[in-house]
């Protein structure tokens, strides 16, 4: 028995029925750390040996060895087989998660991102050798502004929080060159939390406007916080209770009433692409979410890419570089110089994520105007569908129709001891990834659930009868300890979040060392 | 549309189910004029044959790194990455899978993460590293942006020898933030007095190994007089597989490492996505940025992992976290892990021993045309040459002949008539013997 046996619960000689020998169970095979298969001197790709030279690396030469593990490719290729095989993903099935999207990615966009035109450039080659690089991010522009009605948009940001930093930066720039100074960004109280996060990151005080009974922005307290000391007001549209605001055009004008600027958090872009430009509902700047709306994958947590769409207004401040139409085909400026003198500057390496662009054209290519239309059309109607059939058991948090997500709270749990988390945790042992849980935070015990588009019918109606009868057994009022253990049939149970953040442990160490260290 | 499984008799049905006359009805909350009648005015679907073949010809109108003699670098390295580690990585358990929010059902992206935490601060010699960051660049901004929060001072000194791309986003945070940015002259020929930049307020000094011109310095020395004065040091690094050869940022006395690490696993891509490294020290951690994943157990006592000490970060400390960031880089993360996994110790240290063996011969052979100079006494895999004339045009031509000879220096400094001679020129293990005798010959033959 060697170390990681122990660590992941023991080898069992004798075990009884339903038990193994190993704690593995058929396909779900348990693995150790890369760092418990370590044979020192091994390797898994065979290198020439180095020419012979005389270092110039001076004192700087490393002496000491770093302490990697040596493993040969059929180890590592199992390895990370097996650990691929504990993840849910959206090949495996239905991923409800609200706000994310998490819709179909199609392989022919990994195929194209990986041609070597695209994937195989540097960004730093001379600008006559990437014409076609540059052609795909100008062709992807013209889309994002076609489909937003907006005339300018920047395209570096690296993911979705990074272009509402970009949005709130050329805000900023705008209002400094106006010559003024204001403090504060109103955000509602629904928002995702990248929006405060990213306010403060600017340098500005966050103000929360409640929402009203119907689950969007409270007009009247907007235009109560609303002063000429209000530098921009952040408005995710569809909102995060999956409502449109239908106040816009009123909060739009509002906000513009005092000199502030309208920032749209385009996350939910999805419910509305192809039928509604943001440009039309008065927005200043909207960030897009190519992992989210245009399908690049999720990747387990990114690479994202968050391309943010400007008005006239902003657009000077955009972040370097920009890539413009010169005489000799595409050109790159990448100094604050020029038409980009007012550039606020630069927001991250290089040009952006170029192999989500990739990725993103070949997906809007394969819609066209035409299927993006249905896209939206289609998402809203999935989850109006699941609004309606889930609403005979759950309690859902406002009247539809809803956009591309449907919200509910935990009123259909009251009383039973069953809690959303609770809740959430069964759907697992039944094969599907929870819905979003406690957020948006305006409702009580929410659960908010977005199908998008790339779900059948199908699939609906088996993901509608087995939340609705999970949601019967909770309310038999004798299953809350039933719930409260669930999921069983995971690689791991319920872990212990609370004990990983009070003595976090938070990378592998030799056990030597680990033993010497607790001493 | 082949990725939309809805059929118009499904609609109808669900339709029917709703209640409402039709999908148009279901948008009724937005304002009518804002409602588009019709799809905006662009192409409309294709099929894949279709997308294939357009896309196809746009990738054919560039010179890609592959297809001919390359030297370019300057903060993106061309390596050769195994090719179990693109197969991998498009499982689609890792491909199509969320941040691991739900940790039973995420376990295989969380043990990955935590293996990438190790790897990261093993090769850095740091004691914790995060999930990863967008880039280098944003890695190297937040850095500094830690670093003011520990030591609560406002002023910070950036060597002349950081990527221009590091201290421009560093700087973009600096003018909305309202700290102070000494930033060094851009120093080619190496040596440059940054303590005398250091004052009490100086909360860090940000050096780069290499530096963007190639240099290696051993900065333990720079360590102990930040620390003399209270102040971080903070090591960036924009060519990671040099960590296999050189003396790491931690033995030096590194406070906050931010590197990239694009190199390991992951293609040139145009430069992005890449993904950036952030290491520290232990007692630091509650100030990193970014994700963590550690180790628990579950409610049978098995070892797992989850996503920890989120207390810092936005979902739950919103205006308090300690930066915006959420989504990050873990596809990229996964490459790297999966190449240095491959690597190992002794291939890691094979790599970096080969890449060096390359930039020497290359130096040996460059530095004996007539008009070239090499800057560098001591570099890893990239070196500066100062020519006889400016060295942009050159490289236009050079690429008209198909070969990719490296960055100008003038590409970063346009403003600095006294760099335009300078070029930077980088080898890797897939730098040939062909492709430096070609190299060699077409710049003799160009500045004599």
């Amino acid at each position: 028995m060697n170390d990681w046996s122990q660590a992941l619960g023991g080898f069992k000689p004798l075990p009884a029925i339903g038990e193994t020998q190993t704690g593995n169970r058929a396909l779900q095979i348990e693995e150790p750390l890369l760092f418990e298969k370590d044979s020192p001197g091994r390797s898994g790709v065979d290198l020439p040996e180095p020419p012979p030279h005389t270092s110039r690396l001076g004192n700087a030469a490393r002496t000491a060895p770093i302490g990697l593990p040596g493993l040969s490719e059929p180890q590592v290729v199992r390895h990370f087989t097996r650990l691929s095989q504990k993840n849910y993903s959206i090949d495996s099935g239905l991923y409800p998660l609200g706000s994310c999207t998490m819709k179909h990615n199609p392989r022919l966009n990994e195929k194209m991102a990986r041609l070597p035109g695209f994937a195989d450039l540097h960004p730093l080659q001379p600008i006559s050798t990437v014409q076609g690089a540059l052609e795909l991010i100008d062709t992807l522009a013209h889309w994002l502004k076609a489909l937003t009605g907006m005339p300018a948009v920047a395209m570096s940001p690296a993911a979705g929080a990074h272009g509402e930093l970009c949005g709130l930066l050329a805000i900023h720039a705008a209002l400094d060159a106006r010559g003024e100074t204001r403090h504060r960004i109103l955000v509602p109280e629904s928002a995702h939390g990248t929006n405060p996060a990213t306010a403060a990151a600017c340098g500005y005080a966050v103000e929360a406007i409640p929402a009203n009974g119907s689950g969007r922005v409270d007009l009247d307290a907007l235009q109560a916080a609303l002063d000429t000391d209000v530098a921009a007001f952040m408005l995710t549209n569809p909102n995060t209770c999956g409502l449109f605001e239908n106040d816009i055009i009123a909060i739009a004008e509002a906000v513009h009433a005092v000199g502030a600027y309208f920032y749209c958090d385009g996350a939910n872009f999805n419910a509305i692409v192809g039928r509604v430009r943001p440009a039309d509902l008065g927005v200043d700047a909207m960030h897009i979410n190519l992992h989210k709306t245009f399908s690049t994958p999720h990747g387990g947590g990114g690479p994202g890419s968050g391309p943010v769409v400007l008005g006239g207004a902003l657009a000077p401040y955009a972040p370097l570089p920009w890539v413009v139409h010169g005489t000799e085909g595409f050109g790159l400026l990448e100094q604050a110089a020029g038409p980009a003198a007012q550039a606020l500057g630069r927001l991250k390496g290089n040009h952006g994520q170029m192999g989500m662009f990739v990725r993103a054209l070949a997906y809007i290519m394969s819609h066209g105007s035409d299927g993006l239309r249905q896209v939206s059309g289609d998402a809203v109607l999935n989850a109006n569908y699941l609004l309606a059939e889930l609403s005979v058991e759950l309690t859902p948090s406002f009247p539809g129709p809803c956009m591309h997500e449907a919200l509910f709270d935990d009123g259909f749990l009251k009383g039973t001891g069953v809690t959303t988390l609770d809740f959430a945790k069964a759907l697992i042992d039944e094969g599907y990834h929870p819905m979003t849980m406690y957020f948006p935070l305006v409702v009580h015990g929410a659960l908010l659930i977005e199908p998008t588009e790339t779900e059948s019918k199908q699939e609906l109606d088996r993901f509608i009868a087995v939340v609705t009868a999970l949601a019967r057994r909770a309310k038999t009022g004798d299953a809350a300890e039933w719930f409260r253990g669930a999921p069983y049939l995971t690689p791991r149970r319920r872990l212990d979040e609370t004990a990983a953040a009070r003595k976090p442990v938070l990378r592998w160490l030799p056990v030597v060392a680990a033993a010497d260290a607790a001493g | 549309m082949r990725y939309l499984p809805l059929t118009d008799a499904d609609r109808n049905a669900m339709l029917a189910t709703i209640g409402a006359p039709s999908v148009d009805a279901l948008f009724s909350d937005v304002p009518a004029p804002a409602r588009l009648a019709a799809p905006v005015d662009l192409p409309t679907a294709m099929g894949e044959i279709e997308v294939e073949r357009a896309l196809g010809r746009m990738a054919e109108k560039s010179v890609s790194a592959g297809s001919v003699p390359f030297f370019v670098g300057a903060g993106v390295y061309r390596h050769h990455v195994p090719a179990a580690v693109d197969h991998l990585i498009q499982r689609g358990e890792f491909l199509t899978s969320y941040t691991p929010y739900q940790p039973e059902i995420a376990q295989g992206t969380l043990q990955m993460l935590f293996e990438f935490q190790t790897q990261v601060a093993l090769i850095t010699g740091m004691e914790v590293a995060n999930a990863s960051l967008y880039d280098g660049a944003t890695a190297c901004a937040e850095a500094v942006m830690m670093a003011n929060r520990l030591t609560r001072r406002r002023k910070v000194v950036l060597s002349g020898g950081l990527h221009p791309h590091y201290r421009e986003v560093t700087a973009t945070h600096a003018r909305f933030l309202g700290f102070a940015l000494h930033a060094a002259a851009p120093a080619p020929n190496g040596g440059e007095d940054l303590l005398a930049l250091v004052d009490g307020d100086t909360s860090c000094i940000v050096v780069q190994n290499p530096d963007v011109f190639g240099h290696v310095r051993d900065y333990s020395a720079l360590a102990e007089a930040c620390h003399a004065r209270g102040a971080l040091l903070v090591v960036a690094i924009a060519e990671v597989v040099s960590l296999g050869a050189l003396k790491s940022p931690g033995e030096m006395g590194a406070d906050i490492v931010a590197a990239e690490g694009q190199s390991l696993g992951n293609a040139l891509n145009f430069g992005g996505p890449h993904v950036g490294l952030f290491a520290t020290r232990e007692r630091f951690v509650r100030q990193m940025p970014g994700r963590l994943a550690g180790q628990t157990v579950d409610a049978e006592g098995r070892r797992g992992w989850v996503l920890t000490l989120s207390t810092r970060e936005q979902h739950i400390r919103r205006e308090k976290a300690t930066s915006n960031i959420c989504t990050n880089s873990g596809l990229c993360a996964l490459a790297f892990t999966i190449h240095l996994a491959l690597l190992g110790d002794a291939g890691f240290t094979r790599l970096a021993a080969l890449n060096h063996g390359r930039a020497v011969q290359l130096a040996d052979r460059l530095g004996g045309i007539p008009g070239v100079a090499i800057l560098n006494d001591h570099f890893f895999n990239e070196m500066t040459l100062r020519l006889t004339r400016p060295a942009a045009p050159l490289v236009e031509a050079l690429a008209e002949g198909r070969i990719l000879a490296g960055v100008p220096v003038s590409r970063f400094f346009p403003d600095r008539p006294d760099l335009a001679n300078l070029l930077l020129v980088a080898a890797t293990e897939l730098t040939t013997d062909e492709d430096i005798e070609m190299f060699a010959v077409t710049l003799d033959g160009a500045l004599q």
